[in-house]
């Protein structure tokens, strides 16, 4: 049990800057989820608190402690790796109690341990199988058995759900969590899927290019993205981008698409835009917040029609794509109210969730 | 409607039918040809080999009386069998000091050889440093320097020693033939070794040289293994050195000293040079046998994804 704190730490590979000073604080207990596109320097920043990578400058605290120089056996962690990486010539039992034979615990302690956190897992059955006879997800489990029996200061996952299939990912995804539920530590976890990272998170650091683009909760992610970046890396299909002017309209604002569409600002955003005014911008909008005129959003002034290029069923719901002004769009509509590609059909912006992004600074207004 | 489009398509299921069996027919002959030529090569391929071996049991088991006689068949035994042979070898010759001196050579060449190149290919193959790639292919390149030009210099350095005529100077020269081998045989094991599973030794808490003992060398035995026999093999046949640094009897190993001692000018003592060869045969072909066993491909095999 402990906090994590990295202060301006950096990762320097020759001429490349993989990790650029970045600050995060992860109090105790909290499950904290890197997520970000390939080479953001995620799992860099995860290796670099393992002690598995040197760190070019500044600090690393682990439990109060800065850990800069200590070797990751005297870090106190558990780390679960992509694959697996469980000892192939040791049985399950063996491979889990490897840590706490090389720490000399009591074999009386070893067994208890082991057995309790097979327990959790349940995976009880398989204590003495060697891990080519298990399957991936049982391999996982043995894996994430390995860092509880530890019981260690904090957990690192390095994308551990990347090699399993999709419907065996979610299982585990469940089960990670509940994990965390029963076994309190702090928790940081790696992954490049969004929804893995809504999902298990208590909080969630958006990297980009070596650096934090944002830190929060999911919900503040998903609502109130910071960067043009968070935005659309976030949510899934990705949020709608469009080109835009800003408009004075009377006492509001306005921001005009094309010579046909413009939305209204929301009252509540208009303060923060006014500077803005006449500047172009680009105007942010999730899928679900495009969709058929319902009760309450139906009003002429957020409503459109548009001629459909794609239509897509998922069963639950449809998404659609059409374009406005040569710029493609996705809406996610009700499946029964569902026009066919090529036809027609009216659509409304629920435009109290829009976002006005300033293009040079990608920064959402 | 939908009941005439079920039975269209069970008709066209049943057209299509007879295809794959027909298909099935040719794969399960051409299968049977691939076998029958394979067994008609693998049959010439052991009676070419076993004929040389077969041909030393035989003679070995003559009299000199029966060898020498020019009429009688040598690919049989017509006068009877006779242990004469092996009885003259362990007792008329050197043949048990030999066999001796080169027990003791390969144990120690074995040896020194593992835990050289083992503990150079960890550190070559796993600890990355600066020049490790350029000093394991350095290692490679010694390798294929011959004997028959090294004997030369080593010479030299074996008299200056001391060594000379003394079987201990093949403990200190066998492994400039053995080590450079085995070392890159076992950088490639190594290597093959995923990086996360030392990684995850490291976070366990295990030190390099438990990462090694523990993980590395159980997950590569077969690589080992296979470095052991290599070794092995090259210490227990090796012919140049002994027969340019060894002269006298008590310090001859087998190779030399079974030709030297059962070869004098043309007289050829054929029946005890075919006995020392098969005796001298048997301890490579029990090793071979045993630990082959355990020369299990893909004991790598559930520690990652695959």
């Amino acid at each position: 049990m402990a906090e994590v704190v990295l202060r301006s730490v950096v990762k320097r590979y020759d001429d490349v800057e993989a990790v650029r000073a970045i600050d995060l604080d992860i109090p105790d207990n909290e499950f904290v989820v890197l997520v970000g596109p390939s080479g953001c320097g995620k799992s860099t920043t995860l290796r670099m608190i393992a002690g598995l990578e040197e760190i070019t400058s500044g600090e690393i605290h682990i439990g109060g402690e800065v850990v800069n120089d200590l070797p990751p056996k005297d870090r106190d962690i558990a780390m679960v790796f992509q694959n697996y990486a469980l000892y192939p010539h040791m049985t399950v039992f063996e491979n889990m109690s490897f840590g706490l034979r090389l720490r000399k615990f009591a074999r009386a302690e070893i067994k208890r341990r082991v057995e309790d956190a097979a327990r959790i897992l349940d995976i009880t059955d398989l204590l003495d199988r060697r891990p080519k006879a298990l399957s991936g997800g049982q391999r996982q489990r043995v894996a994430m058995g390995r860092a509880i029996v530890r019981n260690p200061k904090v957990f690192l996952f390095d994308e551990p759900l990347s090699n399993l299939d999709a419907k065996l990912r979610v299982q585990m995804r469940t089960e990670i969590k509940r994990v965390h539920q029963k076994v309190k530590t702090t928790t940081v976890y790696v992954t490049h899927d969004q929804v893995e990272a809504m999902t298990l998170a208590d909080r969630v650091v958006v990297m980009n290019q070596g650096r934090i683009e944002q830190i929060g909760t999911p919900q503040e992610l998903y609502h109130r993205p910071r960067t043009r970046f968070v935005a659309g890396f976030i949510g899934s299909p990705a949020m709608n981008f469009v080109s835009c002017r800003l408009e004075q309209a009377g006492s509001g604002l306005r921001a005009r698409i094309s010579d046909k569409l413009s939305l209204p600002v929301p009252a509540a955003q208009a303060p923060r835009c006014r500077s803005a005014v006449g500047k172009d911008l680009i105007l942010g909008l999730r899928p679900e917040h495009i969709t058929e005129p319902r009760h309450g959003n139906g009003d002429a002034e957020n409503a459109f029609t548009a001629t459909l290029d794609v239509v897509e069923p998922m069963g639950m719901e449809t998404i659609v794509y059409f374009t406005i002004d040569g710029q493609e769009v996705c809406a996610r509509v009700d499946p029964m109210s569902a026009a066919g590609p090529g036809e027609p059909m009216r659509l409304a912006a629920n435009i109290e969730h829009m976002h006005l992004i300033d293009p040079p600074t990608g920064a959402v207004l | 409607m939908s009941v005439p489009a079920i039975s269209a398509e069970r008709h066209t299921v049943a057209e299509r039918g007879p295809q794959p069996i027909r298909h099935r027919a040719s794969l399960a002959r051409s299968r049977r040809w691939a076998l029958a030529t394979s067994y008609v090569f693998l049959v010439l391929f052991a009676i070419f080999f076993l004929a040389p071996p077969y041909y030393m049991i035989v003679t070995s088991l003559k009299s000199d009386a029966e060898v020498a006689h020019m009429a009688t068949n040598p690919w049989i035994i017509a006068d009877g069998i006779t242990f004469d042979q092996y009885w003259l070898l362990f007792t008329q010759s050197d043949f048990l000091i030999y066999f001796r001196n080169t027990a003791v050579v390969t144990v120690c060449v074995v040896a020194i050889t593992m835990v050289v190149s083992v503990l150079a290919a960890f550190s070559l193959g796993r600890m990355k440093f600066w020049g490790s790639g350029l000093l394991a292919t350095g290692i490679f390149l010694t390798y294929l320097v011959p004997d028959t030009l090294l004997f030369i210099p080593l010479f030299q350095i074996v008299r200056a020693l001391g060594l000379l005529n003394s079987y201990w100077s093949m403990v200190l020269v066998y492994p400039t033939l053995t080590v450079p081998f085995c070392t890159w045989i076992m950088i490639g094991y190594f290597q093959s070794i995923p990086k996360e599973l030392d990684e995850a030794a490291l976070v366990d808490g295990a030190g390099q040289m438990q990462m090694l003992l523990k993980i590395f060398i159980p997950v590569a035995l077969p690589g080992i293994i296979a470095a052991t026999i290599f070794a092995f093999t090259v210490s227990w046949a090796a012919f140049v050195y002994p027969m340019a640094f060894l002269y006298s009897s008590d310090q001859q190993v087998l190779t030399v000293g079974t030709v030297t001692s059962l070869i004098r000018a043309d007289v050829y003592k054929w029946g005890m040079l075919m006995a020392g060869a098969l005796v001298a045969a048997a301890p490579p072909l029990v090793i071979y046998a045993f630990l082959m066993d355990y020369y299990i491909a893909g004991l790598t095999a559930g520690a990652t994804k695959g």
